[in-house]
């Protein structure tokens, strides 16, 4: 037959090499989906710090698995040892294979050595969602601080990770930050390593 | 208006559509499109899944469909994208009354040119 390429079947599946995927979902689907998680977690829990954790540990299992992808896909294997550059890959690269930008802004805090933020003007997750003031401190961004914790404590770097809003003045809705807390042996494994 | 009279009133147009349904001479009516009245315009939008949408403004003004077809976007987009918004019930979403009052500001300065 003309113009048949040869398509090289493997044995294995395993063997397949690792597509790139679709590079775009529709936002539309995500944003419902990403609704009826919100929802079905709120009828299973009594409050609203439970219904954070829930969302975080939903997060968590999506942060270990693009870890493992993108280590093998895009960084050829190699292990992130630093902190520095733990911190700028999951700023550039993760958010980038995630939400197809990279994060606004990656900053060391000033209070305390081992916290850092990662800013966004407005999360992908949150941008159709608008928190009823009965709710308080409610984030739907803890499933992207779940995110994070889930690429750092699979790297080797365990963290607390939090999402919180900021008030900026001259803006109407208030930026996205999300803080990570190392924990204290990674800053003295840093520290050793100089 | 406070939310009890949005309830009447969007009652009442509601029962009026239906009616008007039934009472159209002509066969396959889908219902009130435009109500023209000595001080006021009333054009209404009704979805696939018969969610109306009315808006009452001055005799005369044009582009309503647009802006209901606008509105109908930003309802998609900002209520029924939001866990919190419970259906049926008066929409309570920051997201949605901003982003209303911009497309009616933009709307008004294109029409009225102020």
């Amino acid at each position: 037959m003309i113009g048949t390429g040869k398509i090289k079947q493997y044995a294995n599946v395993l063997d397949k090499p690792l597509g790139k995927g679709k590079q775009e979902v529709s936002l539309s689907a995500f944003a419902f989906l990403f609704s009826e998680l919100v929802q079905y977690n709120q009828t299973q829990v009594d409050n609203i710090s439970e219904l954070e954790t829930r969302l975080e540990d939903a997060g968590y299992a999506v942060g270990a698995r693009v870890l493992e992808l993108l280590c093998h896909r895009d960084k050829g294997n190699r292990r992130e040892t630093r902190l520095l550059g733990i911190l700028s890959f999951v700023h550039s690269t993760v958010w980038k294979v995630l939400f197809g930008k990279v994060a606004d802004s990656l900053e060391k805090g000033t209070e305390h050595e081992d916290e850092y933020m990662i800013s966004e003007k407005e999360l992908l997750v949150n941008r159709f969602i608008s928190i009823p003031k009965d709710m308080g401190t409610f984030h739907c961004g803890a499933f992207v601080a779940g995110i994070v914790k889930g690429v750092l404590e699979n790297a080797g770097f365990p963290a607390v990770v939090t999402a919180h809003f900021v008030p900026v003045e001259g803006q109407q809705r208030p930026r996205t930050t999300i803080l990570i807390k190392f924990a204290e042996e990674v800053l003295r494994r840093e520290a050793r390593l100089g | 208006m406070d939310t009890n009279d949005s309830l009447r009133v969007a009652s009442l147009w509601y029962s009026m559509h239906a009616i008007s349904q039934q009472l159209s001479p002509t066969n396959g009516c889908s219902g009130i499109e435009l109500l023209e009245v000595d001080t006021f315009d009333l054009h209404c939008f009704q979805s696939l899944t018969g969610t109306k949408f009315f808006v009452v403004c001055e005799t005369g003004t044009q582009h309503m469909e647009a802006l209901l077809k606008v509105i109908y976007e930003l309802y998609m987009d900002y209520v029924l994208k939001n866990p919190f918004y419970e259906m049926e019930m008066p929409i309570r979403c920051e997201l949605f009354d901003i982003n209303l009052t911009t497309a009616i500001q933009k709307d008004r300065v294109a029409l009225l040119g102020r």
